[in-house]
């Protein structure tokens, strides 16, 4: 009973960006997917990739206002791993004799599916950005992504006054539309 | 409309900071006009999207400082070489609620076999130390015999029964005394009397009964505060065999003072008790409090008790537990604390043992406590 609510309490605090359940459940569940991708021909490097997606995959589970949590973290995120993991190997080619690990696990393909197309989006998203030049991108991620207040960014950039910042920023936001959209559009 | 305007207008209504008429009127403008609408469902949508990639973003740079965090504190580890520091921590945190445990387990079972020991040890054992301080009860006597013109009429109270006494020693030239706790065991007050009888009305200014010893603090008007003590008090062990001497009112009540000599017999106490130390002499009751002092003039101790079955096993209490006593008593109330003298400072160093006793002697007292 206590466990299950540190669980729900933990997810909650992770769809928070709270440092302190992210390093919780980093820490609890990390060795685990480690030695489950080293043992099946991967690398440290990897094995980090691999985790960190699981962590993205659950922290959006948790986001979902509909979210129910049907097994414990650490059977989620060793399925995700596991699944993203065997789709990494076919893609490379590299093969490994069997995936071992008998290890309980829980079907995440819808979930999976899901992630994949924020993935793809997001990366649409990212061309985007890099497309635009500086210093738009600087100036839309400062605004967006790191929460800077007009003002701040403004002094950042050298610009006279924040109105001509904020003019400036509309301007790069409709070129990043247009960037966004061009590419969106197609993808679907 | 401008395109620059627009997209503000249409920022503003989507994070409500529009005032309502101004509100309603741009609703109304968008029904009429389905480009606008477009634009802001459009908005809305790339808005959301721009969220959650900055969402994405900040749980990436999230997970990376995570993992930096935990790679240096060793709870992971990528085949580098883990730092022992990070071992320990690790260690420590993992078996930290099992360690816990472990601790409660174990002094619960030491609790446990020490009340059985306790239980079933024969009686005997209780009574193996006697105090060596004298007790009784007795109602003081006011002298009515007026022939008798040597006795000065008493400072204790008409109705002050005598429960017990001892010896005790000055530590301070104010008027700090050193005694057993056992001494004023049960009893309140305390008077004490120089070795020509003359009468100091005394305060209990500490008790400590596990150390065993207590300090007396004179307060009395008579008394004359002193510049500097001849002997010094020892703060490390002393050696085997080395020739102790103590002075002390074993005959109590009777104020004489009376020497003893002995050696150090064993550098611990009574079944091993640390805090005192064993001396081979000859004690009595009326003994305890009163200082143990080496060839040198230096306190080593301060007299306790006796085992019972055994001739001549005295025990004294060590000398640096005074500096604990005195420390706590400066915990308790710094201003008015005694400041005592260090190793070196005994000016009886070189002086034969007939004149050590004869300036030691004047500050050692004997003690009356009693109850009102």
């Amino acid at each position: 009973m206590k466990a299950e609510f540190n669980e729900q309490a933990l997810l909650k605090g992770l769809a928070l960006n709270d440092s302190k359940a992210i390093e919780t459940i980093y820490k609890d569940n990390f060795t685990m997917v480690q030695s489950f991708i080293i043992n099946n021909n991967g690398s440290y490097d990897e094995a980090r990739d691999i985790f960190q997606e699981a962590m993205i995959a659950l922290y959006e589970k948790a986001q979902s206002e509909s979210f129910v949590l049907t097994c414990k973290i650490n059977t989620y995120i060793y399925s995700i791993c596991r699944r993203l993991w065997l789709k990494r190997l076919q893609q490379l080619g590299r093969y490994t004799n069997q995936v071992d690990g008998l290890d309980e696990t829980v079907s995440v393909e819808e979930d999976l599916e899901i992630h994949e197309k924020r993935n793809a989006d997001f990366a649409i998203m990212e061309r985007a950005l890099n497309s635009l030049g500086e210093p738009c991108r600087s100036l839309i991620e400062g605004f967006y992504i790191k929460k800077l207040d007009m003002q701040s960014l403004s002094k950042e950039f050298g610009y006279t006054n924040a109105d001509n910042a904020k003019t400036q920023k509309y301007k790069c936001l409709m070129r990043l539309k247009k960037l966004f959209f061009a590419q969106y559009n197609i993808g679907e | 409309m401008d395109d620059i305007l627009l997209q503000q207008t249409i920022e503003r209504y989507l994070e409500g900071k529009m005032l309502p008429e101004e509100k309603a009127f741009f609703e109304q403008h968008r029904k009429n006009v389905p480009e606008i609408d477009q634009m802001v469902v459009e908005h809305t949508m790339f808005l959301h999207q721009m969220e959650d990639f900055a969402a994405n973003h900040n749980l990436k740079h999230s997970l990376h400082e995570a993992h930096a965090k935990l790679l240096a504190n060793g709870d992971i580890n990528e085949g580098g070489e883990l730092s022992t520091k990070g071992k320990v921590v690790k260690m420590w945190n993992k078996y930290r609620k099992v360690t816990a445990i472990a601790a409660v387990v174990g002094g619960a079972i030491a609790f446990m076999i020490s009340g059985l020991v306790a239980y079933f040890a024969p009686a005997t054992n209780q009574q193996a130390v006697a105090q060596l301080s004298a007790k009784f009860e007795q109602q003081e006597k006011k002298l009515t015999d007026l022939t008798n013109k040597v006795v000065k009429e008493s400072k204790l109270p008409e109705s002050a029964i005598v429960k017990s006494g001892g010896s005790a020693f000055l530590i301070d030239g104010n008027g700090y005394l050193v005694t057993n706790a056992h001494v004023l065991e049960g009893t309140n007050f305390a008077n004490v009397y120089n070795n020509q009888g003359k009468e100091f009305k005394a305060v209990i200014a500490l008790r400590d009964e596990k150390r065993d010893l207590a300090i007396l603090k004179i307060e009395d008007a008579d008394f004359v505060s002193i510049k500097s003590l001849p002997y010094a008090i020892k703060k490390n062990n002393t050696d085997l065999g080395e020739e102790i001497y103590t002075l002390g009112y074993p005959n109590f009540p009777r104020n004489e003072i009376v020497y003893n000599i002995g050696y150090l017999s064993g550098e611990t106490g009574f079944e091993g008790d640390t805090l005192s130390c064993q001396i081979q002499m000859n004690a009595n009751h009326g003994n305890s409090g009163g200082p143990v002092l080496n060839k040198s003039g230096e306190v080593i101790g301060v007299l306790s008790t006796k085992q019972l079955k055994a001739d001549g096993v005295t025990f004294a209490i060590k000398s640096r537990n005074i500096y604990r006593l005195v420390d706590e008593l400066k915990k308790k109330d710094d201003a008015n604390a005694p400041s005592i003298k260090g190793n070196t400072a005994s000016s009886l160093r070189n002086s034969d043992r007939v004149s050590q006793i004869k300036k030691v002697k004047d500050y050692v007292y004997m003690v009356k406590a009693y109850n009102k």
